[in-house]
C-alpha cells in the first residue's frame, strides 16, 4: 500500500507548543476567586486515628476550610473496584478499595487523613504543621512473605489473613514436563518496579459554576470520560453537568489512570461545598508517598527443559504486592502471569500466584505494568539453561521462539483483558538476526572480548526478547468533521500525556482526506467535545483510538467521494483528495474545494433527502476482539569498573516489532523513551521502605532517575509484522522500550565480570552497592 | 513543598547585613546561592525566621591572587566562576579539577563557595579540599574579623565553627607546595550527584624521593569532611610505591574512618570505595608529582 502520511517521519505538531511553554497544563489554570488545597497525610505505615485537632489551624488567618472524614457525611465511601478480577476457576479475591479520607485507621505513609482549604497553598501548609493527629501506631507489614505469616498484623481487619488474592492459572501438565527433562533449574527471583516520575506531578482544579450548574474539572488524568462519569454519579449530577478536561500532561505512564484518587473525589466536592474553584497541585514529595507505585513480586520459578535446549515446560510461584488497598484488582500481577512465557512456545506452565496487602503505597500499572517481573523471571531462567547446558544466551532463545507458522498463538493463559492471550502476529528470528547484526554480536564475542579482556577491561554482552500484549479493548471512538473553514476537526476520548497524538492521530485522518496536516485540529480527553471511551493505557492509544479515528476518518471520505461524484459528474473511482480539494483523475481541470462540500452538506435553505446526516461528518468506534502481541528483541554491551562497580553502557540496540508504524520517528521516541525507564528501574531506581513503613526515597535525591548523562544513544531496528486484528495493522508501542531493560543489563554486567567471579543475579534492580556485594559473596563461595 | 512564613532582608552593604545578622542572631540566616538552604526550607526542615539575602552586596564576588601564591576567593563567588576562572586553572589545578564536580551547571550557576563551605554538607567537595589544602576561612560579623583554619572550621554533621552572627566573607587557598601532586576522585551514583564517597590527595617527595608532604581528605564518609591521618602516618617519610600505598589505603578504610550505612551504600561498601579512592589518587598524585601527564 502507497501512502501519504501514514509511515512518514513527521516532526511533532504538539512540540512548538510545549517546547515554548505555551501549552496548556493543570497548573496554568487560574480562575477568580480560586482557593488552595493541602492534604495533612498520614506520618505511620500502620495506626489507630485516636483523634484529629484542627482548632489551631482553624485560627491561622486565610483558612477558609478544614476536612476530616467525618465531615464528608454520607460522601464519604470507599473507591470503587476499578478493575474485577479475571474469570479464572478457583479464584480467591478480596477487594478493599482507597478511602477519600482515613477515619478509623491508616495503612500507608501519605494516605490522607485532613484537607485544608486557603487562600494560598503556604496558607493551607501552614496550617497543615498546626493540626494535630493522635495516631495509636500498629506494627507495620512490609516484607512480601511475612505479610502471611499467621501472626502478621491484619491491615484489613475483616480480613482473615492479609492475602488479597490467589489464583492459579495452567496448561499443558507441568510435572509430565519434569518427567521427561533432561535438566531442572530452580532459583528465588526479586524483582521490584519502582515509581513512574512523571515530569508532571498529579494536579487537579475543581470548578462549579453556580449559575450554569455546571462542574469543570481540569485534572491530570489518563481516563478523562471515566471520572467524569464517576464525578457526576458521587455527586449526584448529570453527566452532561461535569466537564473533565484531561489537558496536556507532563507524562502519566500508568499510574494516572489509577482511579479514583481521594484527591479526585474531594476536590469537586469541597468546590461545591465552598462555590469556590479550588486547586491541589501534587508536590513531589507527595507524588512519592501518594502516587500509585508498581513495587516487588518475589518468584520461585522452575524451567525443565531438554538437555539441547528445548523448553518442556515451566512452573511458577509468586507474591506480589497490592500495598495497602487494590483498587486496580489483578491488573499487574495478571500481565506477570501471562506475560512470563514471553516469545517461547512453552507447552506446560503451572503459575501460581499470591497478592498480599502491605502498609505501603498502592499499587497499579506503570510503563509495563508486571510484565517486566515476568519477563525477567523467565530470561533469567534461560540464561542460567544456558550456562548449565552451554549453550549461547542467543541460541538458546532461537530454539525456543514461537515459530512464525505457529500465529496466530495461543499461549492459554488469562490475560489483563480477561481473555486467553493469544498472540495475533510474529516473526521473531528475523528481528533477532537484525539486533545481532547491528550490535555486531559474534565479533564482540570472538574478537572485542578477549582483546578488551586481555586489557583489563570488564566488558560484557547481553540479549533478551520479550513480547508486549497491547491494545486491548474494550473500545475507543472518535469523531471526524470537515467544516466549512476546510479546517478538519477530530476529536477522541482519550487523553494525551505526551504521546504525539496530535501528530500521529492527524496522520490517520490525513492520510484519507487529503488535508494538510496543519489544517487538521484534534482535541482529546474533553468530555464536553467528546464524552466516549475509557483512557490511554495499556499501550492501546494508536491501536484502538487510532482505528476508531482511521475508520471515522474512511466514512467522511466515503461521503466526501459520493457527494464529489455528483458534483463534479464522474464515478467515485476517478475522485481523489488532495489539497483540500476533490480532484477528477481523469479531467484534472475538474476539481471542488472540501469546505464547499462541507457547506452544501448543511445547507441553510432547500431540501435534503429525508434519512441524510448533515455535514461532512462522522463518529466511528473500534473494539479489538482482542489485544495485539508486539514483540522485541534488545541488546547491550556494558563496561563494569571491578573496583565501584559502577557500569556503563557502551552500546545499546533496541530491536522492536509494533506492526505498522504510523510515525516512526514518534515509534523511534516511545521505545527510546521506554528504555531510559528501563535503565533506571534496572540500576537506578527503588523505592526503599523501612521496616516501619517509612518510605525512605521520597525525593529526587535519594530515588535516583536516570538523566540524559546516564542514558546512552540508543541505536534502533524494526521489522514491521502487521497486526490482522485492526485496519491499521498496528501494534502498541507505549510501554515496550522498558520492559527487558532488566534482564538485558544483569545478563551483559555477569557476562562482563565473569572472569573476577562467576555471578548469579536473580535480583533487579542492581546497584553498584549490591553488585560489590554479590562478588564478595562468590568469591567466598569458590 | 512550601516554606513557612520567614522575614526576608536584602541589604546592600556587607555592613548591613553584618548588623542584621547581630540583631536576629539564632533565628537568621544567610541566603548565598540557595541550592541546599531552599530546598531545605520547602521541605520544612529548616525554619529560619530571617533571611539576609546577601545577593546585592557588591565586593564579595572575585578571585584574586593572595600574598603566598594562592588564592583568595570572595564568599559570594559563584561556583561557575572559578571552575571558569584562567587564574584558578593556572595557579590551583586541584580547585580547578574539584569544580566540575559539584552538582550540575545548573546548581554551579547559582550556588557559591562560600556558601558550600558554611552549609559543611558532610559529603560535598570543597570542604574537603579546604582541609586537603589546609585552607582558611574568614569569619566576619559586626564584632570584627578571624581566620579560621578549615581543620578548626568543620565541627561535625552541617556544623562549623561560624558563631551565630558571623559570615564567610572570604576564602584563602594556599598554593599547593612546589613540585607537588595532587588528585580528586569521587564515586556518585550519577554524575552530580553528592558522592557516595570521596577523596583528596596531595603529596609532596624529598630530593631523595621521600614523602616530605601529604594530606588525605575524605568525603562522604563520616559527619564531615576528614583527614585519613593513619594514612598520612604511614606514608611520610617513606618512599612511595604501590605497595606503600596500598598499605596506605587499607589504613584509611580500616582504620581512618567509620562510614555511615544509607539508602544508597552500606558502611562496608563505603569502606571498600575509600580503600579503592585513597589507591586512586594517591597513584595519580605520585605521577604528577613525578611530572608525569594524568588524564583522570
Amino acid at each position: 500500500m502507497s501512502t501519504r502520511y501514514i509511515g512518514k517521519r513527521m516532526k511533532r505538531n504538539e512540540d512548538p507548543r510545549l517546547l515554548t511553554g505555551r501549552a496548556l497544563f493543570t497548573d496554568d489554570v487560574h480562575l477568580p476567586g480560586m482557593l488552595h488545597v493541602a492534604f495533612l497525610r498520614s506520618d505511620y505505615a500502620h495506626g489507630r486515628i485516636k483523634g484529629i485537632d484542627t482548632s489551631f489551624a482553624r485560627e491561622i488567618p486565610g483558612v477558609v476550610a478544614i476536612y476530616t472524614a467525618e465531615d464528608l457525611g454520607d460522601y464519604w465511601r470507599p473507591g470503587p473496584l476499578l478493575v474485577p478480577p479475571p474469570p479464572v476457576e478457583g479464584r480467591v479475591f478480596h477487594a478493599r478499595t482507597q478511602v477519600p479520607l482515613a477515619r478509623d485507621k491508616v495503612r500507608h505513609v501519605g494516605e490522607p487523613i485532613v484537607m485544608v482549604v486557603a487562600e494560598s497553598r503556604y496558607i493551607a501548609e501552614d496550617a497543615v504543621e498546626q493540626i494535630f493527629v493522635d495516631i495509636e501506631p500498629l506494627p507495620a507489614v512490609t516484607d512480601l512473605e511475612q505479610a502471611l505469616a499467621p501472626d502478621a498484623p491484619l491491615i484489613h481487619e475483616d480480613l482473615d489473613s492479609n492475602l488479597a488474592a490467589h489464583i492459579i492459572q495452567q496448561k499443558g501438565d507441568y510435572a509430565e514436563a519434569v518427567e521427561k527433562a533432561d535438566v531442572v533449574i530452580r532459583r528465588r527471583f526479586y524483582y521490584d518496579h519502582g515509581v513512574a516520575a512523571a515530569m508532571e506531578n498529579r494536579g487537579i482544579v475543581a470548578w462549579w459554576d453556580g449559575k450554569a450548574e455546571r462542574l469543570t474539572m481540569w485534572d491530570t488524568t489518563q481516563a478523562p470520560v471515566v471520572i467524569r462519569n464517576g464525578i457526576a454519579a458521587m455527586l449526584g449530577l448529570s453527566e452532561s453537568q461535569v466537564r473533565v478536561i484531561a489537558p496536556f500532561i507532563g507524562g502519566a505512564f500508568g499510574p494516572k489512570i489509577m482511579m479514583f484518587y481521594p484527591e479526585e473525589v474531594l476536590l469537586p466536592w469541597a468546590a461545591m461545598q465552598l462555590n469556590r474553584p479550588l486547586k491541589w497541585i501534587e508536590d513531589r514529595r507527595e507524588n512519592f508517598m501518594s502516587t500509585t507505585h508498581e513495587r516487588d513480586q518475589i518468584h520461585w520459578a522452575e524451567i525443565a527443559l531438554t538437555k539441547d535446549g528445548k523448553i518442556l515446560g515451566v512452573k511458577d510461584e509468586f507474591i506480589h504486592d497490592s500495598g495497602a488497598y487494590d483498587p486496580y484488582g489483578l491488573t499487574v500481577p495478571i500481565n506477570s502471569q501471562c506475560t512470563l512465557l514471553g516469545s517461547y512456545d512453552i507447552p506446560n506452565y503451572y503459575s501460581d500466584m499470591k497478592v498480599v496487602f502491605t502498609n505501603k503505597m498502592i499499587v497499579t500499572p506503570y510503563r509495563g505494568a508486571g510484565r517486566q517481573h515476568g519477563v525477567f523471571v523467565m530470561e533469567r531462567l534461560l540464561d542460567l539453561a544456558a550456562r548449565e547446558l552451554g549453550m549461547d544466551v542467543t541460541e538458546i532463545r532461537r530454539k525456543n521462539y514461537i515459530p512464525p507458522d505457529k500465529f496466530p498463538y495461543n499461549n492459554e493463559i488469562i490475560y489483563q483483558d480477561f481473555a486467553p492471550l493469544v498472540y495475533d502476529s510474529g516473526n521473531y528470528e528475523p528481528l533477532l538476526d537484525k539486533v545481532l547484526a547491528l550490535i555486531e554480536y559474534e565479533k564482540f564475542i570472538k574478537e572485542e572480548q578477549p582483546k578488551l579482556r586481555a586489557e583489563g577491561r570488564y566488558v560484557g554482552i547481553g540479549v533478551v526478547s520479550y513480547v508486549e500484549g497491547t491494545g486491548i479493548g474494550p473500545y475507543e471512538g472518535a469523531r471526524v468533521q470537515v467544516e466549512t473553514t476546510g479546517k478538519v476537526n477530530v476529536a477522541t476520548g482519550v487523553g494525551t500525556q505526551g504521546q504525539g497524538h496530535f501528530t500521529s492521530f492527524v496522520q490517520v485522518v490525513a492520510e484519507h482526506l487529503g488535508v494538510d496536516p496543519k489544517d487538521i485540529y484534534l482535541v482529546t480527553g474533553d468530555t464536553d467535545i467528546f464524552h466516549w471511551g475509557t483512557g490511554t493505557f495499556a499501550s492501546r492509544g494508536m491501536v484502538v483510538a487510532g482505528n476508531a479515528i482511521n475508520s471515522a476518518a474512511e466514512r467522511v471520505k466515503r461521503k466526501i467521494l459520493q457527494m464529489a461524484s455528483q458534483e463534479l459528474e464522474a464515478p467515485v473511482e476517478d475522485l481523489v483528495l488532495e489539497g483540500g480539494f476533490v480532484r477528477d483523475q481523469r479531467h484534472p481541470e475538474s476539481f471542488v474545494a472540501l469546505k464547499d462540500l462541507a457547506v452544501k452538506a448543511n445547507p441553510l435553505r432547500g431540501a435534503v433527502k429525508a434519512d441524510a446526516e448533515p455535514g461532512l461528518e462522522s463518529t466511528a468506534y473500534f473494539g479489538p476482539e482482542r489485544g495485539a502481541t508486539a514483540f522485541g528483541t534488545h541488546a547491550m554491551i556494558v563496561e563494569v569498573d571491578p573496583e565501584t562497580f559502577d557500569v556503563k553502557i557502551l552500546r545499546y540496540v533496541a530491536g522492536h516489532d509494533c506492526g505498522v508504524m504510523v510515525n516512526p520517528l514518534i515509534v523511534d521516541g516511545q521505545v527510546r523513551g521506554g528504555v531510559a525507564q528501563g535503565i533506571g528501574n534496572a540500576f537506578y531506581e527503588k523505592i526503599v521502605y523501612d521496616d516501619q513503613g517509612q518510605l525512605l526515597t521520597a525525593s529526587f535525591m535519594d530515588y535516583l532517575v536516570p538523566t540524559s548523562m546516564e542514558v546512552p544513544h540508543i541505536e534502533l531496528v524494526h521489522t514491521e509484522t502487521p497486526s490482522p486484528l485492526n485496519p491499521l495493522g498496528v501494534k502498541g508501542v507505549g510501554e515496550a522500550g522498558a520492559i527487558p531493560v532488566a534482564p538485558l543489563f544483569v545478563q551483559a554486567v555477569e557476562n562482563a565480570l565473569a572472569p573476577l567471579a562467576e555471578l548469579e543475579i536473580t535480583e533487579a534492580p542492581i546497584s553498584p552497592n549490591r553488585l560489590f556485594e554479590l562478588v564478595q559473596e562468590a568469591r567466598q563461595k569458590v | 513543598m512550601k516554606p513557612p512564613p520567614f522575614d526576608y532582608y536584602a541589604p546592600d552593604t556587607l555592613d548591613e547585613a553584618l548588623a542584621l545578622m547581630a540583631q536576629h542572631g539564632y533565628g537568621a540566616k544567610a541566603l548565598a546561592g540557595g541550592q541546599s538552604l531552599v530546598p531545605t526550607m520547602n521541605f520544612r526542615l529548616a525554619a529560619p525566621s530571617v533571611l539576609v539575602d546577601l545577593n546585592r552586596i557588591p565586593d564579595l564576588s572575585y578571585i584574586r591572587l593572595a600574598p603566598d601564591g594562592g588564592l583568595l576567593i570572595g564568599a559570594m563567588t559563584r561556583h561557575v566562576q572559578a571552575e571558569k576562572n584562567p587564574k584558578v586553572a593556572d595557579k590551583h589545578p586541584l580547585l580547578h579539577a574539584t569544580m566540575p564536580n559539584i552538582g550540575h551547571p545548573q546548581i554551579r550557576n547559582r550556588g557559591t563557595l562560600g556558601g558550600s563551605i558554611a552549609h559543611a554538607d558532610p559529603a560535598a567537595e570543597l570542604p574537603a579540599l579546604m582541609r586537603a589544602v589546609q585552607g582558611r576561612i574568614k569569619a566576619q560579623s559586626a564584632r570584627g574579623s578571624r581566620w579560621i583554619p578549615a581543620d578548626d572550621f568543620f565541627q561535625g554533621f552541617f556544623t562549623t565553627a561560624l558563631a551565630e552572627d558571623e559570615l564567610i566573607t572570604e576564602l584563602h587557598l594556599p598554593p599547593l607546595p612546589a613540585g607537588s601532586g595532587w588528585a580528586i576522585e569521587e564515586v556518585a551514583r550519577r554524575h552530580g550527584d553528592f558522592a557516595l564517597v570521596g577523596a583528596f590527595a596531595i603529596l609532596h617527595l624529598d630530593g631523595a624521593g621521600r614523602c616530605d608532604h601529604v594530606r588525605i581528605s575524605l568525603f562522604g564518609v563520616g559527619d564531615g569532611p576528614m583527614l585519613a591521618t593513619t594514612a598520612m602516618g604511614v606514608l611520610r617519610g617513606e618512599k612511595l610505591d604501590d605497595e606503600a600505598i596500598a598499605t596506605a589505603a587499607e589504613a584509611a578504610a580500616q582504620k581512618d574512618v567509620d562510614p555511615p550505612s544509607d539508602v544508597h551504600a552500606t558502611a562496608s561498601f563505603r569502606r571498600h570505595l575509600v580503600n579503592v579512592l585513597v589507591q586512586r589518587t594517591l597513584t595519580q598524585a605520585l605521577a604528577r608529582a613525578a611530572g608525569q601527564e594524568v588524564t583522570a
